[in-house]
Parts: C-alpha cells; structure tokens; sequence
C-alpha cells in the first residue's frame, strides 16, 4: 500500500500542516521508504498476541476526589498569544463560509 | 581551584565551607561562556545562580545532598519564570509557568541550575542536528556530532561545563549521546522518575534521568529524582533503594547476559572487542556470564517508530497557535492552526507527524498502530524471558562511534537506525545504563550499555560502577 501525493495531502489535512509541492513530494518518499521497512513486522504472525499499551499496566491508584489548588489562572495565561482577559482569543470558528 | 569532578567532591567542599558554592559556581559559569562555540546550552542563568549559590553557601553543613552541584537541564524540562522551548521555533519566547518535579526535587536538594541544554527538537532526532538553534559539536572532534537527542547535556558534562545534566529518553535520548560522547547516562525504569513537567513526546516511552561523568554520580542524581509523585500518575509507588550503597564493587555470581542477536557479526569489531574486553572482567572477578536471546530484537526499530511517531502526533496536537506558542495569522480557526504548526515545527518533527498520523488513520491503524502494540508485547516478553535466567544484560550502546556532522542528515531511516540497540529498553520499560568503554582507532568513545529489570536500577549501577573501577 503504497503513499501516494493524495495521502499525503489527505494525511497532512488531519495534522493541521501544509507543504509545497517539492516537500510533498519528498514526504512520499520518505513515508514510503518508512513504511517499506515497518512493514518487516508482518513477518511475526501476531494474530493471537495482546496488543500492548502501556508497560507495567494501565495507571491504577485512583485518587481521593478533592479539589486541589490550582495554579493562578494568570500565570497559566501569560504565554497566550492573543487573550481577551481570562479567556484565549482565536480567529471566528462560527459562521463563516 | 582544583576541578571538580564529582559530586561528593562539590558537597563535602561545600558542606565543610572549604571552598564557597559561590565561587565553584562563578567557575563553572566562566568555562561554559569559554565554551560557547560548542553550542551546548540553549539559556544561561548566571545571576539567579549565583544567588542561590549565595544562599547554599549561608547553609554550608546543613546543605542538601547534591549541596552545591552544578547542573544543567535539557530544553523539554519546564522551569518556573524561565524558558522552555524544546529547541523549536514553535516554543520561541514561552516561559514555563511551573517547574518540573525533578527540577523542584534538584532544588531541594541544594543543586544549582545554571542553564538549559540544546537538543534534538522535541527530542526528535540522534545527533542534535534537528534543533533550531544549531548543531552541538562533539566536545573532542567539532566536525563530529555529539549524538542526541540529549547531545547539549553529554557535551556540557563531557566538556567539564557542569558536574551532571538532566536529559530525557525516548528511544535512546540519554544513552546515546552518552555513549558519544564518553560519559555516564542512566535510564530509568518507566515510572521510576516523574515526568511532570517534561514536554511529551511519546508518553508511554519518555523518561527523564542523568547524565554524569561516574556511574556514582548517576545513582546520586537518581537517588534525588526517583519517587512516586501525585502529579504523574504513571509514576510509580516502588520504593526507591539506596542507589549508592549497591556500590559495592563486588560482582561475585552475578549473572550477565550476552544477547546473541546483537553480538552479530554485522557489529563493528572495534566496539565488539571493547565490550567482550569488559565482559572478562567480569567474568575474572566471579560473574557468570550466558548467552540469552531476545529473538524479536530485529523488529525493535521498526515497533518504536510507529508508537513514537503515533504518540508524538497526538501529543504535538497541542501546538495550535491558541494558547500558547507561536501563532501565524490566520482567517479561520483552521488557517491559524495550519500555518503556526507548518512555521513553528522543523522538517524532522512535521515528518514525524506525518508517519504517526497515518499510521493512525482509519484504514491504516489496526495495520500499523495495533500490530506495533502486538509487537511490544513480544519484546516485553522477550525480556522477561531473558531475566528469569540473568540478572542483566550487555550490549553496545550504538552501532557506531560519533558519526560526521551531515553524515546522516539527509536519510531518515539510516538517522533512526542509530537507535537499533537503545529502544527496547523504551518499548520494554526496563532501565538501562550507558558507560564509556574505551575509545576505537580515531579516538572516539565507545559505549556500553547495561540493561536490567524493571526497578533493579541498582543492579546496573553495580555493574557499572565495577567496570568504571577496573
């Protein structure tokens, strides 16, 4: 299943990136060149292995539900690139065409 | 001033008022700026330093266990008021809110922290040449590059620019560079060090740990930074030993493991001589030494770089432009998100978004994402398997010594294969230690790596303390 420009594009849709034709491009070869070797997995037959997640288990240990402090809401805020008091301010979302 | 070479030496010169932390750090601040062509450091924090070397000194015999030390942290680990940047044009002016738990534990502990280290972006890469801010030289060869991604802490320890460092180990991040450089790196256990305040990369791999010039002084800075923390609910319950007192020295019917798929022979003689030379060692003062097997070793490189890559996309979703970080202008949501994400992130980081993405994506998941998962447990079970016979295993760290700067710049996948014998010791959690083993003809330092069981950082320490010593 080789990538194709259209994956590429498809693929850099989903990340929020965007490239030139020439990078484009390159980004094929390399996915493909990539997965051409990831693909040396499918000589193991895992069909009844466990997919592993996480090593030595899921986090267990929940914690007692108590508010805790938080940091200052400011301090949190101060590397915004654009804020409108305590709230982050970002380009319309709604309604536009 | 005589150099200072270790952290007892700091803490006892300090403690007993022999020598002011003061004038130790005012030193150590000097070399760094003599240094600068190395390329080592990311920011420096000279008057804070100074101050609260000041206030060490006003301590003297009730000063903390790392009284004194002076040490640097990469560029992914969060301090309060200073910057963070993981290298990358994305981060450009952020300043971290809080600090990290390791860096609050350094603190306490009565470590001064002069700066932040280059690196890799996002700790992407094995030769530091993917930072933005420029390459790290290798401290004995500036043509050469000092490994990576933790390269700005192995050449700042290697130089004598500092006593330890901090870096972070995602595939080989800490050992390799290590092992390129001539110097100490310890990996920890998953779980074993909190990684609150260390930017993601893969979380499930990730794990923060030293970078020293003795293996004594890995277990010193280990000693601080282990322990349960509530912040990093991955960070485990374990008790933490005294790391130190396993220093013993003595490896009588300890049992080594030599996996024979990596003792190939493909291995560069040069490094296959200087590990088998240390082998006898041990072998001369009582340790039983056996091949064990680790039959999927071969598919280590391949798994890592769909879970790495699969993990890093989502966690580099964050870098949106929103809330903090480099923001483009943008019409749309969509079109500020787009161009801040495509300016901010270098080559090496938007590739590795891109395989991670695909993998993940309907169609490609259970193909790709889903058998890397099935693959990790194979290794986990290959390792498991091999400690039930052995107590720890030997390996290079590296395929090679210090590679050519550019040398591998243009090829991706011949870049990722440097990572072929530090990986696993990600994917399978278990801790691992890289020593200097010798130079090869041109000079260069020669790793080995020591791997142990999950939480039996002590062993590889002993094991390695023992090899520094002979």
């Amino acid at each position: 299943m080789a990538v194709t420009i259209k994956d590429v594009e498809h693929v850099a849709m989903l990340a929020r990136l965007e490239f030139d034709e020439a990078k484009k491009q390159q980004l094929v070869k390399d996915l493909n060149a990539m997965l051409a070797y990831i693909d040396k997995l499918n000589e193991i037959d895992t069909t009844s292995v466990e997919p592993l997640v996480q090593v030595g288990g899921a986090p267990g240990a929940l914690r007692d539900d108590e508010a805790r402090p938080s940091p200052p809401q400011d301090d949190m805020m101060q590397n915004a690139p654009e804020r409108s008091g305590p709230l982050f301010k970002v380009p319309k979302v709604i309604g536009e065409r | 001033m005589a150099v200072i070479r270790d952290i007892h030496t700091h803490r006892s010169l300090v403690r007993s008022g022999t020598a002011s932390c003061e004038t130790i750090t005012r030193g150590f601040l000097d070399s760094i700026r003599e240094h600068e062509s190395l390329n080592a450091f990311r920011a420096l924090f000279p008057e804070e330093s100074l101050g609260r070397a000041r206030a060490i000194d006003a301590k003297r015999s009730t000063a903390g266990a790392l009284a004194g030390v002076v040490l640097a942290t990469k560029d992914n680990i969060c301090r309060k008021g200073k910057p963070t940047g993981c290298c990358s044009k994305i981060l450009e002016g952020y300043v971290s809110p809080y600090d990290a738990t390791v860096v609050r534990r350094l603190e306490e502990a009565d470590a001064v922290l002069v700066g932040t280290t280059n690196m890799d972006e996002f700790a992407m890469g094995s030769s530091t040449e993917n930072s933005a801010y420029g390459t790290t030289r290798h401290p004995l060869d500036a043509q050469r590059v000092p490994g990576g991604s933790s390269g700005g802490s192995a050449a700042a320890v290697a130089a004598g620019l500092v006593t330890a460092a901090l870096g972070s180990d995602t595939g080989g991040s800490i050992r390799q560079p290590a092992s390129f450089c001539g110097v100490v790196g310890l990996k920890p256990t998953y779980g074993r060090v909190s990684r609150y305040g260390l930017v993601a990369f893969a979380s499930s791999l990730d794990q923060i740990g030293p970078l020293t010039r003795t293996v004594r002084d890995a277990a010193e800075i280990l000693q601080v930074i282990a322990g349960h923390d509530p912040s990093d609910a991955t960070s485990s319950r374990e008790a933490v030993p005294a790391y130190v007192d396993a220093l013993t020295r003595d490896v009588k019917g300890l049992r080594v493991g030599l996996p024979k798929e990596y003792f190939t022979t493909a291995l560069d003689k040069g490094i296959a001589d200087a590990i088998m030379s240390r082998v006898e060692f041990l072998r001369a003062r009582g340790a039983v030494v056996r091949d064990v097997s680790l039959p999927h070793a071969e598919y280590s490189v391949a798994t890592y770089y769909v879970i790495s890559t699969a993990e890093a996309s989502s966690n580099l979703a964050r870098f949106d432009g929103a809330r903090y970080g480099r923001r483009s202008d943008g019409t749309t949501l969509a079109e500020m998100y787009t161009r801040s994400r495509s300016e901010g992130f270098g080559n090496e980081v938007k590739r590795r978004i891109m395989l991670g993405t695909y993998v993940l994506s309907a169609g490609y998941y259970d193909a790709y994402y889903r058998k890397a998962q099935k693959m990790r447990r194979l290794i986990v079970n290959d390792f498991e398997n091999a400690f039930r016979e052995v107590d720890c295993i030997l390996t290079p760290t590296t395929p090679t010594t210090a590679f050519a700067v550019g040398e591998k710049a243009g090829d991706p996948l011949t870049m990722y294969l440097s990572d072929v014998f530090t990986v696993s010791a990600n994917l399978a959690g278990i801790p691992g230690l890289s020593i200097p083993c010798g130079k090869d003809a041109k000079g260069l330092p020669i790793g080995l790596q020591i791997l142990g069981k999950r939480f039996d950082e002590s062993t590889i320490l002993r094991t390695g303390d023992f090899l520094e010593s002979v």
